[in-house]
């Protein structure tokens, strides 16, 4: 059955290509100027989607190491913390939040006296970003945790404070093992980046919902947007080991 | 006693429910050599690192030159800055290079300078033996030199005591004399040693004082020769034949 997947797939692509009269791969033929002008306006958003994504990313990243600090505490009230955060955020669906964030933030502001409006790009990496740092906490504490305690106790007794050993001894050590899950809450968040197009968030699954609305064409135009979404993960994952491959020559062992 | 270095009064230290330290007292004056050996789970360890508050003890007073230890941070970074460590398992820092881990805490907590530090750092190098390995990694050197360097790291930070937690216990028994003679030579420089060690070469050599320890408490304490000789108790007296009859 797996096995049949493959070629058949190809193979009805293959049929589409042909005369046949439910495919219609003209909408995004780049040979003809209409479908050439229909591929520039779907790729367009891809953009808007990097933008999100990449600023979301970076977000996450560090939201997800504040919050994972208290979780590595000895006091069980930073701990508290910590374990209410991940365990509420994490629970929220994407959408809800993201409605809640658009639609229920700027009320929240108003009340408060404050006119922040929240548009659409921002609404999008907001969410995006809380969403995700529940996750990113998660992985930064196991890499952390991972790193023997003998290491925080020796940078204790050369004098060093928290956040000078945090930066100078685990940190460095614990980004080998933090890295590749990382890469992959990344590749999530550019996936997710999709919702955006619900709040009007002009990127590339909101190109391409605009284009079938006027071609009528959802199979083709949905089609292209797979692989639109494809290579900008292939480009994510081929970075990620190039940087895997950078950090993992400068490792001498443990 | 007005020079006494390190000061423990009726130190009580638990796990949970189990009782490791049982109103410990222990006097070090400068340039004492104390050596703690006992039975492993008799709490020689937790001594040390009560001393240097990785553990924090729960009752009991602990000064450092005449300085009560409280939990206020304050109180524990002026321990950091007196009190060394050095661990069984070496505790290098293996992303760093010898050189570097050397510096890390003169530079990082002290202030020094980059050049001054690495002039530290290549001068204690020097001093246990190990001074053509600075641009190495710890993982390139053998278990002896890993050791030595990380007492040339807690060197670096100039403290007053040294502890020193079965410095020799995780090493190859051909590379436990390397480290020992270094740690001869830093006692008849005058350093303050407190070592957990169950070398008793090594004791009977150095040590001003022996602090035999079982279930928490020290069973019985005095000159090493008195105590290899003629202890007063049944226990140290086993302790001891067990552990010199190899």
């Amino acid at each position: 059955m797996k096995r049949a997947f493959f070629p058949l797939t190809v193979l009805v692509l293959i049929a589409g290509c042909s005369s046949s009269q439910s495919w219609g791969w003209y909408v995004i033929d780049p040979t003809t100027e209409s479908g050439w002008t229909n591929v520039k306006f779907l790729v367009s958003g891809m953009g808007a989607t990097i933008q999100i994504s990449l600023i979301a990313a970076v977000l996450s990243i560090v939201i997800g190491l504040i919050v994972a600090l208290p979780g590595l505490s000895e006091k069980r009230g930073w701990r508290l913390v910590n374990r209410v955060y991940v365990e509420f955020i994490r629970s929220i669906p994407l959408l809800p939040m993201l409605f809640w964030v658009f639609y229920g933030m700027p009320i929240v502001f108003r009340s408060m006296g404050l006119n922040i409006p929240i548009d659409p790009f921002w609404g999008a990496i907001i969410t995006l970003a809380v969403s995700d740092s529940a996750f990113t906490a998660e992985i930064y504490r196991a890499g952390i945790q991972s790193i023997a305690r003998g290491q925080s106790e020796a940078a204790q007794t050369i004098g060093l404070n928290y956040f000078q050993s945090m930066r100078y001894v685990i940190l460095p050590q614990a980004i080998r093992r933090i890295l590749p899950p990382l890469a992959n809450q990344f590749i999530y968040i550019v996936k997710m980046s999709a919702f955006a197009s619900v709040i009007g968030m002009q990127e590339l699954t909101r190109r391409a919902n605009e284009l079938v609305v006027t071609e009528y064409r959802p199979l083709e135009i949905y089609t292209l947007l797979i692989f639109e979404y494809l290579l900008l993960v292939l480009i994510i994952s081929a970075g990620v080991r190039w940087l895997e491959r950078r950090m993992g020559s400068d490792e001498r062992g443990q | 006693m007005p020079d006494a270095v390190v000061e423990l009064v009726g130190v009580n230290k638990w796990y949970g429910a189990f009782h490791a330290l049982k109103d410990f007292n222990l006097e070090i004056s400068s340039g004492e050599r104390v050596v703690i050996c006992g039975p492993s789970g008799s709490g020689k360890s937790t001594v040390v690192r009560c001393i240097n508050q990785l553990e924090r003890h729960q009752k009991g007073t602990i000064r450092i030159d005449g300085v009560e230890l409280t939990e206020d941070p304050k109180s524990v970074a002026r321990i950091r800055s007196e009190v060394g460590m050095v661990f069984q398992q070496f505790n290098l820092f293996p992303h760093l290079t010898v050189l570097e881990n050397l510096t890390l805490g003169p530079i990082k907590a002290r202030g020094l300078s980059r050049k001054d530090a690495e002039a530290r750092a290549r001068h204690y190098l020097e001093r246990v033996h190990i001074p053509d390995q600075a641009d190495k990694h710890p993982i390139q050197l053998s278990g002896g030199q890993q050791q030595r360097v990380a007492i040339a790291r807690s060197l670096c930070m100039e403290p007053r005591v040294l502890l020193f937690d079965e410095p020799t216990s995780a090493l190859d028994p051909e590379m436990i004399s390397e480290v020992l003679d270094v740690m001869v030579e830093l006692a008849e420089d005058g350093m303050t040693m407190v070592v957990v060690t169950h070398e008793m070469g090594f004791a009977r050599k150095v040590a001003d004082n022996m602090v035999f320890m079982d279930a928490g408490e020290t069973v019985e304490q005095g000159k090493p020769e008195h105590l290899f000789t003629n202890p007063r108790s049944e226990r140290c007296r086993k302790f001891l034949s067990q552990i010199l009859q190899h």
